[in-house]
């Protein structure tokens, strides 16, 4: 019992420190110029795809190369919302996440009747498909290459949804539009700072969400199916409802970002589906710690702020930067590191994912974790000593540490 | 011969301490891998509380049929029947649900997981049934079955060792957690396959010890073991399977003194 309620006060410390970093991220991005809203706003709905995508990675072990399917399907499906029914974002959402999940129960009953290898070349082809799709037969639904926005309220009943919106809720509110409409929650406009604060709150949740879902039983299954699949069957588990319901899982809370990144920007393109989009969230959850609840919100994090910023840097910043050295090593330097900056951070990223993989295997978490190890060496020196030596056990195994 | 869904009443008969029921039926299991015949018309009856023991020389078939019995591998013919329900075409979850479980050969745990979480998960499976959705039911908030995965632990000598990760346990005591893992769903039928091996004597004879009681406390239990005297101290009956086929049947004494048995597996062994 007392182990119960240690880690129910762990978990709950754990979402208060979560959230006031979240909602304290203005402040804290200020020194390395990434307060503006709409970093802020993509690295809380990028935390979001990275939370459920680790939900099924990180839990059960297997990895999709699908995600980027339901960020695409949140995205029209929300796009669709506001051109039909209301400019208020809470519909759209709702929808959103509802059509992702009932995607992602499609998707996932077919490709999880394999496993390994075999499950990712399924979800990969699933959301290669779609991607396909979108440019081609479904173009009247996602206007293909121009992509899917909002327009103002049409007057003529001849003219194309693509190019005309209807509103109808918004209509019989007697709303009243002026210019291009805005997204909003009951009036509260989602652009600027206001979307990122709302973008922040669904980030809280959704953690606190995830958070429930490690500690349950059902977690404690899909723990179980990574662990020894084969043997969780002798056990009398089937595995497969389990698999499906935490790949459903994952698939709406990717539909939640692909909703939020058209309610933070009203455009929906099929390039959000690319296969690229979907290796992106496998990179982000490796990168800060498959399995972690934090890790995969700090991948999300660095791999954002990476795109934003070390994509718009030039020379002429690289040339501040390094501006303390010699003139004939500055240019040296300035013109090795250019080729990782600009349209080069891919390569920045992918150096980052090499030095981390092959030193921290486990991630950013992993990092911390041997930071916070040696700070406590001293620590547990001293309580040694201070023990007998006959309570000393030299070959004591290892003890299992739960997920922070 | 014909699968039938129930088994007559009838064909049930006195055994051991007086518990009448035929609860377990091999029924002409049959099957060859690549035109080698792994086993050919066995034919096996369990009854309630016995604990009946499969021997045989290395590759006579006795982890095939085990594995068949419990959905691993499809026979070519014939049909397994637990309490009346044929297992035959059943997945292991939905045979493990109907109250048999099973240890490895090899020990089969979650390594990733705490020596508590491994026997925690088959009490839950127990409890909850095959699949159950609750996403927001702390594992640790499980009193009840925590309690009981302790004590289970606490009595196969893993009392120290709750949250200890079982990737680092020894052999022996991962034979010993996959021994709890299956005794904490009160099975009705215990299978085993070379429970003891790796074990040191000492362990060896505490794992006696223990299946001794969990026998007085009625559970059927079929035990694959190469260990004689591990086979003598439990066994109330005992097949002899050889080359796929069952050469006897019969009370220990019995099977000591079968000359085909001394035969084809004992050979110079004195029994």
């Amino acid at each position: 019992m007392e182990n119960s309620k240690n880690q129910t006060r762990n978990d709950f410390l754990l979402l208060i420190g979560f959230a006031a970093v979240v909602l304290a991220g203005p402040i804290i991005l200020e020194p390395i110029g990434g307060n503006y809203p709409d970093l802020l706003q993509k690295l809380c709905i990028y935390g979001i795809f990275a939370i459920g995508f680790n939900i099924l990675f990180g839990l059960t072990g297997y990895l999709s190369f699908g995600h980027a399917a339901f960020i695409g399907v949140g995205s029209y499906m929300t796009l669709w919302s506001f051109k039909l029914l209301t400019m208020n974002v809470l519909p759209a959402i709702a929808f959103s996440i509802v059509l992702a999940a009932i995607f992602a129960y499609c998707i996932g009953y077919v490709s999880l009747r394999r496993s390994g290898i075999y499950f990712s070349i399924l979800t990969l082809a699933f959301a290669q498909m779609c991607y396909a799709l979108a440019y081609s037969v479904l173009t009247p639904i996602t206007n293909g290459e121009t992509g899917l926005q909002t327009r103002a309220i049409r007057s003529d009943a001849s003219t194309s949804l693509l190019d005309g919106d209807i509103r109808v809720i918004d209509q019989a509110l007697g709303v009243q539009e002026f210019g291009v409409p805005t997204t909003h929650f009951f009036g509260i406009p989602m652009s600027g700072y206001t979307g990122f604060y709302f973008c922040a709150v669904l980030l809280i949740i959704c953690f606190f969400l995830a958070q429930l879902i490690t500690r349950s039983n059902f977690g404690m299954m899909l723990k179980a199916i990574k662990s020894n699949q084969n043997r969780l069957n002798y056990t009398g588990v089937y595995a497969r409802p389990y698999l499906i319901t935490a790949f459903v899982i994952s698939g709406m809370y990717a539909g939640l970002a692909g909703s939020l990144l058209a309610v933070t920007d009203p455009i929906a393109g099929a390039e959000r589906m690319q296969w690229t989009a979907s290796g992106e969230v496998v990179l982000m959850t490796i990168l800060g710690g498959v399995g972690t609840l934090v890790g995969p919100v700090l991948g999300a994090g660095l791999n954002k702020y990476a795109e934003q910023k070390v994509s718009s840097w030039n020379e002429g910043i690289l040339h501040n930067i390094f501006s303390f050295l010699p003139d004939s090593i500055e240019d040296g330097v300035v013109g090795f590191t250019s080729l990782f900056v600009g349209e080069g951070w891919h390569m920045t990223l992918g150096l980052m994912f090499m030095v981390i993989v092959i030193f921290l295997p486990g991630g950013l978490m992993e990092g911390f974790r041997r930071i916070l190890a040696i700070f406590r060496k001293p620590k547990d020196n001293q309580s040694a000593q201070s023990n007998t030596v006959s309570n000393s056990k030299p070959d004591e195994p290892s003890v299992a540490q739960p997920a922070e | 011969m014909a699968v039938t869904e129930t088994i007559n009443a009838d064909e049930s008969r006195e055994f051991g301490r007086g518990t009448p029921n035929k609860v377990f039926h091999i029924d002409d299991v049959h099957k060859s891998f690549a035109g080698l015949h792994a086993l050919a018309d066995v034919d096996l009856d369990v009854y309630e509380g016995e604990t009946h023991a499969i021997i045989g020389p290395n590759g006579a078939g006795k982890s095939t049929l085990l594995n068949v019995c419990v959905g691993r591998l499809a026979p070519d013919r014939g049909a397994v029947v637990f309490d009346g329900h044929v297992l035959t075409g059943r997945q292991p979850h939905e045979i493990n649900q109907l109250g048999v479980a099973r240890v490895f050969q090899t020990p089969e745990v979650f390594p990733d997981l705490s020596v508590l979480e491994n026997v925690m998960v088959p009490a839950l499976s127990k409890r909850d049934g095959h699949f159950r959705l609750n996403p927001f039911k702390n594992f640790f908030g499980e009193k009840i079955i925590r309690d009981e995965a302790k004590e289970t632990l606490a009595s196969l000598g893993l009392g120290e060792q709750f949250d200890v990760v079982s990737s680092s346990l020894s052999r022996g005591d991962k034979r010993r957690l996959e021994l709890a893992m299956g005794l904490i769903q009160h099975p009705r039928l215990l299978l085993l396959d070379e429970p003891t091996a790796g074990m040191a004597r000492h362990d060896t004879n505490a794992t006696i010890d223990l299946l001794k009681q969990i026998k007085e406390d009625g559970m059927t239990i079929v035990i694959i073991e190469h260990d004689m005297h591990v086979v003598f101290s439990l066994a109330d009956r005992i097949s002899v399977l050889a080359g796929g086929r069952i050469i006897a049947q019969g009370l220990p004494d019995e099977i000591k003194g079968n000359p085909k048995v001394k035969e084809a597996y004992l050979g110079e062994e004195q029994v």
